[in-house]
């Protein structure tokens, strides 16, 4: 069943939502370059033409789970950049009271739920949360996004088996950008194709160009529309690149500023799909400037909201742990 | 008041729950078969065949699937055919399902239920007679419950299955055909409330699971030397019952803590620990703890015998303490 092309409309909206990611994270970084950002921070930027396309095609009623590369899943899910913003700045308005930082963003009324500072830690989550629809006749699905390392890890093969011989409506989704860290896929691993590894358990593996958000609409549109049929899981791998470092202030040691430069400047999504919507007439230069501004607006919004939102107080340290209070 | 098994108890706190509740959902290895390998599970494939699943053997696999299930909607019940296999799901455990509702900010409730046989059966050796206890009640956001009767695993398995965290639930395998006073009318046991079995006024045994007979034994030998015991089992280890342990240690003064752990960083440890912290002052003895040997289980009878402590060792402790 071929999917529907993508409007002039969901592709402005992918489109918005990708410099989202990118410009949230440009200034996260510059955030935590300034002190105000503390702790780990691992940036999407150069991935975002995966999660957008993905999550164009979910409801709210949805699940994604998500890895320690988290920010892209949670935008492009919807999420708001203020409370977003806020939990960076270990603020009590943060999607977590500050409790959660980069790695740990949920927001479970829109299906996100959460970052995972454990490579493979969303594979159980997502096959849950499709266990659950299945159950309820719902026709939601439940989105699994993982890195190229995370194949390596055992439970990739444990609930994508269970995945599949249940039929759960779920997707897979390999964000195969190269590098588990700083060591290259091919250095410890033969089957660098994911897609590849779908076979073994029974269900359809797909790869996609995943720095071409249209090619990856496509394919995942595909994919979900399966799982919502009640076919089963699909896995998908969307060979990507990571712009920038592991995380910030990795000086990159493993890898050269020629190869770098080769994705980041000839094969940016975002630009790419940019001279894709204005060769077809459907976004002017105006257009293009409007939304980039609109944006860079909204991140500054969100970083006086963040900037002035409260830390959390003493008092929270002991709450949350159960849903009475014990410690 | 009829007599049933733990077994029974345990099951008929599913098969009710279940009925009241259409969220709840079980998983785990061989749980249709013969009714799982304990027979706890049998008979809910007959009546709700689409709410039980045979799982593949992948502990991880089972327990990430509960948790993500609870995450959205769902109250599922994952058996772990011996706790020895939760090892090979402890990121699941400790990562995931402990922490996901603090780190998210309480946005969500993570209502899962493990149930896990514990402890020593018919000589199965070092990989499937161990007890983790202590291991579960080192990671904040867990609540460990073990119960010694079938009234107890009958009325805390039901607050398990209407609460809102996870639980690990220890299933002593050698309780499972002990037979005990369960009501037929509707009860439930809430967490953090432990149980005086035995009073007495001159010494304290706080005993978890297999133990709890074993002190209630120990008690008889102990009254017809006019030794009077006090026995105590917290039934949930996590929240613990301080009020009434700490009560006890003020009338008796002496006290003995007692599980089927391995003694070093036992559970034990701990609940004497909390003692030594802050009941000093009430103590007119040492706190003595009578526990496993710090040994893996060994396979012949022989040894295995020597590694669990017995009544005797409990009546020995308290002969030392009050003599």
């Amino acid at each position: 069943m071929p999917v529907e092309a993508p409007s002039a409309d969901t592709l402005k909206a992918i489109y918005t939502r990708m410099w989202r990611i990118r410009l949230f994270e440009e200034q996260a970084e510059y955030q935590s370059s300034q002190g105000k950002v503390m702790g780990a921070l691992h940036t999407y930027i150069g991935e975002e033409a995966v999660a957008v396309p993905v999550c164009a095609h979910l409801q709210d009623t949805d699940y994604i789970t998500s890895t320690h590369r988290g920010h892209g899943h949670c935008i492009a899910k919807g999420a708001d950049i203020k409370r977003m913003m806020a939990e960076l700045f270990g603020r009590a308005t943060g999607y977590c009271k500050g409790k959660g930082g980069s790695m740990h963003i949920a927001d479970f009324t829109i299906g996100m739920l959460g970052a995972n500072g454990i490579v493979a830690g969303g594979f159980g989550l997502a096959t849950g949360a499709g266990w659950a629809a299945q159950l309820r006749k719902s026709g939601q699905v439940a989105v699994c996004f993982f890195g190229d390392g995370a194949a390596n890890r055992g439970p990739f093969h444990e609930n994508i088996n269970i995945g599949a011989v249940w039929k759960l409506p779920v997707v897979y989704v390999c964000e195969n950008n190269q590098y588990a860290q700083w060591t290259p896929q091919k250095d410890v691993t033969l089957v660098t194709d994911i897609a590849n590894m779908a076979p073994a358990y029974g269900i359809p593996g797909v790869q996609v160009d995943g720095m071409d958000a249209l090619a990856v609409y496509e394919a995942a549109g595909e994919a979900i529309a399966r799982a919502r049929r009640g076919e089963g899981p699909t896995l998908l791998e969307c060979k990507t690149y990571r712009f920038h470092g592991h995380n910030f202030g990795d000086p990159q040691m493993y890898r050269s500023r020629e190869e770098i430069a080769d994705w980041a400047d000839k094969r940016d999504p975002i630009k790419r799909l940019a001279t894709h919507m204005q060769e077809a007439g459907i976004l002017t230069d105006a257009e293009d400037q409007a939304i980039q501004q609109q944006v860079a607006a909204d991140i500054q919004e969100a970083v006086r909201f963040a900037e002035s939102s409260l830390y959390p107080t003493p008092d929270e340290l002991h709450k949350d742990i159960y849903s009475y209070e014990y410690a | 008041m009829p007599k049933i098994s733990m077994r029974d108890a345990l099951r008929d706190a599913l098969h009710e729950e279940m009925a009241r509740d259409e969220t709840i959902i079980v998983l785990g290895e061989d749980v249709i078969a013969h009714g799982g390998p304990y027979a706890v599970t049998r008979g809910i494939y007959e009546k709700y065949p689409e709410r039980i699943r045979q799982t593949p053997i992948s502990e991880a696999g089972i327990v990430g699937t509960a948790l993500g299930a609870a995450l959205c909607g769902m109250r599922p019940v994952a058996e772990i055919m011996y706790v020895d296999f939760i090892t090979c799901a402890m990121d699941e455990v400790v990562n995931q399902m402990a922490k996901i509702r603090y780190m998210f900010g309480g946005q969500t409730d993570v209502p899962v239920v493990l149930r896990l046989p514990s402890g020593t059966a018919r000589l199965i050796a070092a990989q499937h007679s161990q007890t983790l206890e202590a291991w579960f009640m080192h990671v904040p956001g867990l609540q460990v419950v073990v119960p010694s009767t079938p009234y107890d695993a009958k009325g805390l398995m039901k607050t398990a299955l209407r609460g809102r965290d996870p639980v690990m639930f220890i299933e002593y395998k050698r309780l499972y055909t002990n037979e005990g006073e369960v009501p037929e009318s509707e009860y439930t046991i809430p967490f953090g409330q432990a149980d005086v079995k035995r009073a007495g006024q001159d010494v304290t045994i706080i005993a978890t699971g297999p133990m709890v007979g074993k002190a209630l034994e120990a008690a008889e030998t102990l009254a017809a030397e006019g030794i009077e015991a006090e026995v105590i089992d917290p039934r949930t280890l996590v929240p613990l019952d301080k009020a009434t342990i700490f009560a006890s240690v003020h009338k008796t003064n002496r006290v003995i803590v007692s599980d089927e752990e391995v003694k070093r960083g036992g559970a034990s440890a701990e609940i004497a620990s909390l003692i030594a912290e802050e009941c000093f002052d009430a103590l007119d003895a040492p706190v003595k703890r009578v526990a496993s040997a710090n040994v893996p289980m060994p396979f012949s009878p022989e040894l295995e015998k020597l590694v669990v402590p017995k009544a005797e060792h409990l009546v020995a402790a308290v002969r030392e303490l009050v003599g």
